[in-house]
């Protein structure tokens, strides 16, 4: 089926690298976007999750990242393109309770190698890609229309 | 028929719309149509901000009337602990409890007591749970409809154990029939309550039970008479009134209160709705999974700061924190008996009764497809506005007047901006080559630019 433009819901956010004080803002904003068109609350639950541990992981290791936003009735596609130092070993990144964060991030409660296996582990299909010392692509989709899977 | 029911009525002759309530509403419940205030009903929490702000006392609290309590045959006043912080350093609860009883009342009730079992049957309750957390106090009514209607995905974190007040209208009723040979319903309970949502918990409680409280009766209301009841009052001994306060439940009507009593690790006393939203974000997010419980007041400092309060919520919540210390520090600790309350806990006797159900605000559209096509145009219609939320329209943000024209609740031309007046002052806003009463022409020209960009 092809979707016509108007069906089609596009939004940008920008997160900045270390900027710990918006950290979060781009993961509420979809909340709230979500929850006026009516998305069933267990997907909203895991966006949430999932937005909010990739925009983590954008504040702590990255320089920016532009998140963009894509709603159509069958898909929520949640794409984040960042600037940064990328990752040199992904399968290692993946595995849980692997972590590069300084001792003061761990401090913060973060760091603790969950982010990227939590991102996938709540998404329904997950895709990174990264190239050291430019930066990292991840895809994070959520199945809307139930009954076509 | 109307779906809820709320605490407040909106006076329509006092209302002159003067928006203050528009400004303040935490979840954008209020609208100004025809100079009067509107309240949209699934949008509305209870939280009475509205009431404290009005300037014309328009908004209106639900609470029963003073003295109203005679169609029962025997009556029995239960105060919230909020009331021990009203009066003076020295009024000790039990000099309240027999100013109300003078009142009219044929008895009142200390529900510290009861508090302080609550306290225990949390504890044990808190021992065993193994599900997601962190758990979060029921204890306020607002903050158990925020959480059905804007985090319905923390239902299951609710703590399941019902509030004091219930608890302890239940066994009133209970032990009153029996000793006075009446039956429940003709012992009338009265809520002395600081804020206007307990009418609404006794009403329509969030779970759909059935409330034990017949009627809730304003701290503010009764404030004067109890003042006048205790000014004759004989004294009693200081030391015999400390040593009746139960130190575990004298604290609940403060923030923080019960998290002191429950010897917890990690927990977390929050108040003011403002901060609790931002700790629910970061619930739903993930964050703060290492936290036990979380006791949340939509009122500043807990109950004490309620809107249906008389005394300075500083010096209310102060009062209550000396009290507690000096019971510390004269060693008094007039505690509910564990055991009876832990054989109790096992009979299942604090539970609550029904389930709390989420009750999320209606989406754009029910067809997905279509909620999609309007939460564009809402999006659209926001980009044409002044976005300055000057609330002239009657809503309260530009955001949530794009919200409303989408949903055909307003029109477009309700804006001030497309109406074709001359305002100087805010003319200045936007840039001169682009005068102000042609937004409408605006919106074709950003719709034009989207386009080229997709393109």
């Amino acid at each position: 089926m092809t979707m016509t433009d108007e069906h089609v819901l596009s939004q940008k956010f920008e997160i900045i690298g270390s900027n710990f004080g918006n950290a979060g803002k781009a993961s509420t904003s979809i909340k709230e976007i979500l929850q006026e068109i009516g998305i069933d609350p267990s997907i909203i639950t895991r966006a949430s999750i999932a937005t909010y541990e990739a925009e983590m992981n954008v504040v702590m290791y990255a320089e920016k990242c532009l998140l963009t936003l894509n709603i159509t009735p069958e898909k929520l596609h949640i794409k984040l393109e960042d600037e940064g130092q990328g990752i040199a070993d992904i399968e290692k990144a993946m595995q849980e309770g692997f972590s590069t964060a300084t001792d003061e991030m761990r401090e913060m409660g973060f760091g603790a190698g969950m982010g990227l296996p939590n991102i996938k582990r709540n998404a329904d299909k997950f895709e990174i890609a990264s190239t050291p010392g430019k930066g990292t692509t991840i895809d994070i989709i959520f199945n809307l229309n139930q009954t076509e899977y | 028929m109307n779906q809820y029911y709320h605490s407040i009525r909106i006076d329509t002759d006092k209302c002159d719309g003067r928006m203050k309530c528009l400004r303040i509403c935490p979840t954008q419940a209020l609208r100004i149509r025809n100079g009067k205030a509107v309240l949209i009903e699934e949008k509305c929490i209870d939280c009475g901000e509205c009431i404290t702000v009005c300037p014309q006392n328009a908004i209106v609290p639900l609470t029963d009337p003073f003295g109203e309590h005679t169609k029962f045959r025997h009556t029995v006043a239960i105060p919230s602990p909020a009331l021990y912080a009203q009066y003076g350093r020295e009024i000790l609860p039990e000099k309240i409890l027999s100013g109300i009883k003078k009142l009219g009342f044929d008895d009142a009730f200390d529900m510290s007591a009861t508090c302080g079992e609550v306290s225990f049957a949390l504890q044990e309750y808190l021992r065993d749970y193994q599900g997601p957390k962190p758990l979060i106090s029921n204890v306020c009514p607002t903050v158990v409809r925020l959480i059905q209607v804007k985090y319905p995905s923390l239902i299951d974190q609710v703590i399941p154990i019902d509030t004091p007040r219930e608890l302890a209208a239940r066994e009133i009723k209970k032990k009153k029939s029996k000793k006075l040979k009446l039956k429940e319903n003709e012992i009338g309970t009265f809520y002395l309550t600081p804020c206007p949502v307990k009418m609404i918990s006794i009403r329509q409680p969030a779970e759909k039970g059935k409330s034990s409280i017949d009627g809730s009766i304003s701290i503010s209301d009764t404030y004067a008479p109890l003042l006048a009841a205790m000014e004759n009052m004989e004294k009693g001994s200081y030391r015999k009134a400390l040593e009746s306060i139960c130190i575990l439940g004298i604290g609940w009507a403060m923030g923080g209160g019960i998290c002191r009593t429950l010897r917890l690790k990690n927990s977390l006393a929050v108040t003011g709705l403002s901060e609790i939203i931002k700790v629910f974000d970061d619930i739903e997010r993930g964050k703060l999974r290492n936290i036990d419980f979380i006791e949340a007041h939509s009122c500043p400092q807990g109950c004490v700061g309620g809107s249906l309060t008389v005394e300075n919520l500083y010096i209310s919540y102060n009062k209550i924190l000396k009290l507690i210390e000096t019971l510390e520090f004269e060693k008094i600790k007039a505690c509910p008996d564990i055991r009876e309350v832990r054989k109790l806990y096992n009979q299942n006797y604090f539970f609550i009764e029904g389930k709390l159900e989420p009750r999320p605000i209606k989406p754009l559209d029910k067809d997905l497809a279509k909620a999609i096509k309007k939460r564009k145009e809402k999006e659209q219609i926001y980009e044409s506005l002044p976005k300055i939320d000057c609330g002239v329209c009657g809503a309260p943000t530009c955001l949530t007047f794009a919200e409303d024209v989408v949903k055909k609740e307003a029109k477009l031309t309700d804006c001030i901006f497309n109406q074709s007046i001359e305002i100087p002052a805010m003319s200045k806003m936007q840039n001169d080559s682009n005068p102000l009463p042609s937004v409408r022409v605006n919106i074709h020209k950003t719709q034009k630019k989207k386009d080229k960009n997709e393109t």
